[in-house]
């Protein structure tokens, strides 16, 4: 093995090149995720049939499903950051779970906003206390905490380092979360399968709601690459680099 | 090791028996919130019955929160935190110790007046032992969370509101649980399950939260 197969990683360290490398890939994720949501809102709004139960209702899904998925996708995307800037002690890695906190508690409040316009032609009510909605909403919280505890250090080595043990705290205890809230109530349905031949959607509607997650997790890469940008920008604020790119 | 963490202990309790009025705060929070909802609501008998160990239980999380926040504050501001820090014994331990005298004063005494409060929310009489072991088993784990807290906003000036909004959350599977496990035994069901359950997550918290809790105040104490 040669042993500098992982030189490409340390550059990784660098924020000028993480700067440069995020502005690089930004348009990139935009553009495809544009596409991405044009395909999956035409399939999903015009060509897929309503639903034989819900009618036109249930086509939120398109909105809800990606939603609720990136909202825990990126507590997870967090949390990892969250460790490597702990154990490795890199700095981008803070700035990175910095950067997606804010996007996490926005999708979170857009699956739990969704969830409720959806739930009041459905189960007949904007709010119920079931299991999946509870831990959305305990999961916005853990989010909000966050920030508020990242934002609260005037030293924003140690809100960095401050927030990483609070998600990861937030980590261990989110399964716990899920399962206790799941034990104690649960309206919601249980997990839809699309594949295969037990398929419990038609695939008139699957292919449209997968191009919606892709397209909404391109989305979500875009927004964070700009964020992190801004965060690094932010950080570096005083480094010749960051002048030049400012400029 | 063992002397240096008996003498920690000792500390701990003889500071708190020095400031007997401050230590009891947490426990006349807990008399005094649960007596709100009856005044708050009504106190027809069937529904303090039917709300009781929802009540005595965020009472009971409520009131310990209040305690843990000066938790690490005082060895912060004198600069004793940085001692302990400095100390062969692995600052896990101390912190395990340090939350452990800390529950002893505040935890306990919510712990052994919940039957009196259940009693005030017409609880049934016959339960109160298991409305007191869901407590005992749950009081310690939340203890534990809220040292995680407490630890990691002991340098901030703006503590008081934060550390409840971080460790509220995390909370939850705890009071769920605890009410449960109290609510059933007070329908006359067997509350095992639940106070299994409570007693898994306090295992899992005596495990974990020592790494975390000094993780956090390795944090606190580099700003």
């Amino acid at each position: 093995m040669d042993k500098y197969s992982w030189a490409w990683f340390h550059r990784f360290a660098s924020p000028p090149y993480v700067y440069r490398v995020a502005g690089l890939l930004a348009p990139w994720f935009a553009w495809a995720a544009a596409l991405s949501i044009a395909a999956g809102l035409y399939g999903g709004l015009w060509s897929s049939p309503p639903d034989y139960q819900q009618g036109d209702g249930f086509r939120i899904i398109y909105i809800h499903v990606p939603s609720a998925y990136l909202s825990m996708m990126c507590y997870g995307l967090m949390a990892v950051a969250s460790a490597v800037g702990l154990i490795w002690r890199l700095k981008l890695a803070h700035a990175v779970a910095v950067a997606a906190a804010p996007l996490g508690a926005s999708f979170t409040f857009l699956a739990l906003i969704t969830g409720s316009l959806w739930g009041k032609p459905m189960w007949g009510t904007y709010w119920v206390w079931d299991a999946r909605l509870t831990s959305e909403l305990i999961l916005l919280f853990l989010y909000l905490g966050f920030i508020a505890l990242n934002n609260a250090y005037e030293d924003p080595r140690s809100g960095d380092r401050a927030g990483a043990v609070l998600a990861l705290v937030g980590v261990v205890n989110l399964p716990i979360i899920h399962y206790s809230v799941v034990w104690w109530n649960s309206l919601h349905q249980g997990s839809t399968k699309f594949f295969g031949d037990s398929a419990q959607m038609a695939t008139s509607m699957v292919v449209p709601l997968l191009a919606m997650i892709l397209g909404i997790t391109l989305l979500f890469a875009a927004c964070l690459a700009k964020r992190l940008q801004a965060e690094l920008l932010a950080r570096e604020s005083s480094a010749s680099w960051a002048e030049e790119a400012a400029r | 090791m063992t002397r240096a963490l008996l003498a920690l202990a000792g500390r701990d309790l003889r500071l708190a028996y020095r400031r007997r009025g401050e230590v009891l705060t947490p426990a006349m929070f807990f008399i005094l919130v649960t007596t709100l909802f009856p005044l708050g609501l009504s106190p027809q008998q069937e529904l303090l019955r039917s709300i009781a160990p929802g009540v005595v239980w965020v009472a009971a999380l409520l009131a310990g929160l209040i305690g843990q926040e000066s938790l690490f504050k005082g060895d912060f501001e004198d600069g004793s935190l940085e001692q302990l820090l400095l100390s062969p014994v692995p600052l896990q331990i101390i912190a395990l110790v340090r939350v452990l005298a800390h529950w002893i004063v505040t935890g306990l005494p919510i712990v052994i007046l919940a039957p009196l409060m259940g009693l005030f929310m017409n609880y049934p009489s016959d339960a109160m032992g298991d409305l007191v072991s869901s407590l005992l088993l749950g009081t310690f784990t939340l203890s534990l969370l809220g040292a995680v807290g407490a630890a990691l906003t002991v340098g901030l000036r703006q503590s008081g509101m934060l550390m409840p909004i971080l460790v509220l959350p995390l909370a939850v599977p705890v009071l769920i649980f605890g009410a449960q496990a109290a609510a059933q035994a007070a329908r006359g069901e067997d509350p095992a399950g639940a106070l299994y359950l409570l007693a898994a997550m306090l295992v899992l918290g005596l495990t974990l939260a020592p790494f975390a809790i000094a993780a956090a105040i390795r944090v606190s104490l580099e700003s």
